[in-house]
């Protein structure tokens, strides 16, 4: 097949869907690429680069849209751009569907296939085509970037000749993949980084990078799991206690980056026009929901502003443009791991399998149906794992366990001595004195016996064992004692070996002891 | 010498017994302790020979001469590695001469003060023989297993616990008809029941379990001895029969609880009965040469080293001293984890250390390194198998499920010195070897260590 991608048109977009590397890449698949001419010279790759891959360089879109069978691109299209596509030709790239009705009816009309590249499910399988993701994890990035390029101090904080330096403090709001990307970016800078999520289950992916997660006391926290790993829109009472929550940081933070944007909605506003107002001047504010109207309502979506108390707003919302070069290369292999996934037999055979999840998922128009909005996918987002609350023990519930346990190892000890009390007496009651006494002997060298065991280390178990070998030779005694008695000579021979083979024994055993022993030596 | 000497005598040498054992709770008081033992054991001996009742003769002298000149070379000549067969050797040694001293107090004439006193003397007699022939047997069969003579897999007869139920059995009704005057012949009949029965217990026990069964017959010969006291009336072997016993049971139990099995299981034979098929292992074991070792070596800060019994097997333990030394040399953190049932003795690996003049401090037990494979560059994992087994904590199904293993598999790299693909000596698949981070060193654990050995300077 024919895969192609055009030179983006809308005004500033510097990104490509296809880079040398990733038309190699294709090419390995058995397809065949083009490019339209100066494609991808905003992100410095130049026409002779990909000659130099084998892509077939042309001179305009509309000659492109003529020869490829696949069109991949980066930004939805626009309607002379759609216009262009003829039945049967598969456009790849993001489409927002859900915000563009009519260029998905016109795509349908078109009997095009649309792959919406922001439709990939947030499955594990397809990590690797989820373009969002690799997107989002550039803007964080840059914001942090550009946070540093607006705001007059260091990140770190230094102690120099020439003064003290404290360091930046920085608080990003949203912990997914672009907040957690611009946490490790502004940690790497030494800044005081601190995080705050609606999902208490990122604390712990919060704390991983670093970060410090703003805990907020509320009973009704939801589970992220359940929607894709979005957020879900919050109570109006969690709302209350989280602004509360934001307007004690406002003072305190130098830069605040926020990535709050749930999917299809208008973003939520999370910092208020009080809180800008409660921030130092020289602070600086990186609103990555501006597209969507913003977290803080006084951005301006694509401008940077200064606000009357001198708090710098920055609300462009072509982050992965600005760093293009890197955009095009993570944008292009997520494109060419979908395209690798539509030709499962890598032989330049597009198969478009709408019994494949992630295929079936992010398809929004196929064979002239709108297949949009997709069935749920088979396969839950993440694995939805409820962490185990185990209530704090108040001090008296502890002791109160621990009285518990005390007693039932004293109930436990009791039953024991009974028993041993009662077998005692029985024996006592038939057994002669003679005997009896023996047998306190008997029992309390048991006890001694298990005490001093207790103690002995575990590496030394072997010499333990050596010696006690040795010890229990004293069974020669015994022999000793029936070596004289007058008895048979058969009585005389057995003892006599008896106290042979136990003084083999009792020799043995100390000699093997003490070269064991020996050895231990200390480093 | 007096009774009243004597008696005092044997109470200096309890009490030197009992410091004995206690001292063995550290490796430099433990030297001191040896001493305490071998003093008070002459102490006792000395005292009996001097006492009443016994006469010096030049045969008893020439007797106890032999002995010890026999104990004495076998000790000197003895390998280190061959320390378990020995122990399990001189156990044997202790319950024949229960099970002699037994049959003699029988053959020779009594008076008993009362009819109680009778059947108490009768049933020590009994006890006395049964627990020595028990020990001798077992003994003998834990020898031949541990020196290689006997294969080491569990041998299970068809209906086992029968067998032992029928053996035990039979010695209870000899044990009546004893007591009825039926005649000497049913405690000899009991002695070869019972001598069947030590030697199809053990028998039944497979190689793994061995440190078990080690420590149990330890135990015994205790208890024998205790018995033949009591036969005796003699408090100073009641003492010491009772601390060696107690101190075998305990070691038993400690290592029961380290494989995580029951203890009447272990005793009882083999390994417990798996309830489903054995998890599936997917992957194939990839092997390294020593080159690829020795870099991964050179690039670590952290090392843990596992011996098992294949170290002892190979007489590796100079080499693995040798790559311990030179690591250090370098800077690089060394450590040893040993599990309380490597090799076939408990502490078994740490006495070879020892040997090898690897300082004691750097070896460390399970649970003291445990946690700590998550931040260790590389674990070298020498001849052991079932105490890595990630299978006791992933396969419900397989026969070591739930024991204490150590988590190597959590370090960067595992490094498994094996001799060939072949299963352990429990006959368990080890899905270790299949992990993407272990790599299989093939080859004699010496010779692969000694190559390993040129390679670092």
């Amino acid at each position: 097949m024919r895969i192609g991608s055009p030179k983006e048109v809308m005004p500033g977009e510097a990104r490509v869907a296809m880079t040398p590397d990733s038309a190699l890449q294709l090419q390995k698949l058995g397809h065949e690429c083009f490019i339209e001419t100066s494609a991808g010279t905003a992100a410095r790759f130049s026409d002779q680069d990909y000659r130099d891959a084998g892509v077939t360089v042309l001179d305009n879109a509309a000659q492109l849209f003529e020869r490829v069978d696949v069109v991949t691109k980066v930004r939805p299209p626009i309607e002379s751009e759609l216009d262009r596509l003829s039945p049967g030709q598969t456009l790849i790239g993001f489409f927002d569907p859900a915000g563009n009705e009519a260029l998905l009816e016109k795509a349908k009309a078109l009997k095009a296939n649309v792959i919406a590249m922001e439709m990939v499910p947030r499955i594990s399988r397809a990590q690797k085509m989820d373009a969002l993701s690799s997107m989002a994890n550039i803007a964080g990035y840059r914001a942090v970037i550009e946070a540093g390029n607006n705001f007059g101090r260091f990140f770190t904080g230094q102690i120099t000749a020439a003064g003290k330096v404290p360091p930046a403090k920085v608080l990003v709001v949203g912990a997914g993949v672009a907040g957690l990307a611009a946490i490790g970016t502004a940690q790497s800078l030494g800044a005081i980084v601190r995080a705050f999520d609606v999902r208490p289950e990122v604390a712990e992916q919060i704390e991983s990078m670093g970060a410090e997660f703003l805990f907020l006391d509320f009973d009704d926290s939801q589970d992220g799991a359940a929607t894709g790993g979005y957020a879900a829109p919050s109570s109006p009472e969690f709302r209350e206690k989280q602004l509360a929550l934001f307007l004690g940081q406002a003072s305190e933070v130098d830069i605040v980056i926020t990535t709050a944007l749930i999917p299809n909605r208008e973003a939520p506003e999370l910092w208020t026009k009080e809180m800008v107002e409660k921030m130092k001047p020289g602070s600086v504010i990186v609103d990555l929901a501006a597209e969507k109207g913003g977290n803080c309502k006084l951005t301006v979506a694509d401008e940077k502003i200064v606000t009357e108390n001198g708090v710098t707003l920055i609300g462009y919302t072509d982050f992965p443009s600005r760093m293009a070069a890197q955009a095009s290369t993570l944008y292009s292999t997520n494109i060419r791991h979908m395209v690798a996934d539509l030709t499962p037999e890598k032989d330049g055979q597009i198969h478009h399998n709408m019994d494949d999840d992630v295929i079936r998922s992010s398809t929004v128009t196929f064979n002239g149906e709108i297949t949009f909005p997709p069935p749920p996918p088979k396969i839950q987002a993440i694995a939805s794992k409820k962490v185990e609350k185990v209530p704090e023990k108040t001090p008296e519930e502890k002791a109160a366990d621990e009285t518990e346990a005390f007693a039932k190892a004293g109930r436990q000890q009791t039953k024991l001595l009974v028993i041993g009390a009662v077998l005692t007496a029985l024996i006592g009651s038939v057994a002669p004195a003679d005997f009896m006494q023996h047998f306190i002997v008997f029992v309390l060298a048991i006890f001694i016996g298990f005490q001093v065991i207790w103690g002995v280390a575990h590496s030394l178990h072997t010499p333990l064992m050596a010696i006690t070998n040795a010890i229990s030779g004293i069974i020669v005694l015994g022999a000793l004692l029936q070596l004289d008695a007058d008895g048979s000579t058969v009585v005389t021979v057995l003892a006599g070996i008896a106290v042979l083979i136990a003084t083999v024994n009792i020799v043995g055993g100390f000699m093997v002891t003490r070269r064991m022993l020996q050895m231990f030596k200390k480093s | 010498m007096t009774f009243g000497l004597q008696t005092a005598a044997y109470i200096a040498a309890t009490v030197l017994f009992i410091l004995a054992l206690g001292g063995l709770s550290n490796q430099e008081k433990a030297k001191r302790a040896v001493w305490f033992g071998i003093i008070g054991m002459a102490i006792a001996v000395i005292a009996t020979i001097a006492g009443p009742g016994v006469e010096v003769s030049p045969m008893l002298i020439g007797i106890i001469v032999t002995g010890a000149l026999i104990g004495a070379l076998v000790a000197n000549r003895v390998e280190m590695t061959g320390m378990p067969q020995l122990v399990a050797a001189l156990h044997s040694f202790v319950g024949l001469a229960a099970v002699f001293i037994g049959i003699n107090s029988d053959m020779t004439a009594h008076d008993f003060p009362s009819s109680a006193a009778q059947v108490i003397h009768e049933v020590e007699v009994f006890l006395g023989v049964f627990i020595g022939a028990v020990t001798f047997t077992g003994s003998i069969i834990a020898y031949g297993k541990l020196a290689g003579k006997i294969g080491g897999k569990a041998l299970i007869l068809p209906g086992r616990h029968l067998w032992n139920i029928f053996l035990v059995g039979g010695s209870l009704i000899l044990l009546v008809m004893y007591m009825n005057h039926a005649g000497s012949w049913t405690l000899y009949a009991m002695t070869i029941l019972s001598l069947i029965l030590g030697a199809h217990l053990v028998m039944a026990i497979g190689g793994a379990d061995m440190p078990v069964v080690v420590s149990m017959l330890n135990s015994y010969s205790g208890w024998a001895a205790a018995a033949t006291g009591f036969l005796l009336g003699n408090d100073l072997l009641i003492v010491t029969g009772a601390l060696v016993g107690s101190s075998g049971a305990i070691l038993s139990y400690i290592m029961c609880k380290a494989m995580n099995r029951q203890f009447v299981a272990v005793i009882l034979g083999g390994w417990g009965d798996a309830s489903g098929p054995a998890m599936e292992i997917d992957g194939e074991q990839v092997a390294i040469d020593v080159d690829g070792v020795a870099s991964s070596l050179d690039d670590a800060d952290s090392v843990v080293i596992v011996p098992g019994y294949g170290m002892a097997v190979a007489q590796a333990q100079q080499s693995v001293s040798e790559l311990t030394r030179r690591l250090r040399a370098k800077g690089k953190l060394v450590r040893f984890a040993i599990h309380p049932v490597a090799g076939r003795l408990p502490g078994h690996m740490n006495v070879l250390l020892a040997e090898a003049k690897v300082p004691y401090d750097i070896v460390l037990e399970m649970d003291e390194i445990n946690d700590d494979f998550a931040n260790t560059d590389v674990v070298i994992v020498i001849g052991s198998n079932d105490i890595v087994n990630p299978a006791a904590q992933e396969d419900p199904n397989s026969p070591i499920a739930g024991m204490p293993v150590l988590e190597v598999w959590n370090a960067r790299q595992v490094f498994v010195s094996k001799r060939g693909q072949g299963t352990g000596y429990s006959g368990i698949e080890n899905p270790l070897f299949f992990k993407e981070n272990t790599r299989m060193l093939y080859g004699d654990a010496k010779t692969s260590l000694d190559e390993l050995l040129k390679k670092i300077n």
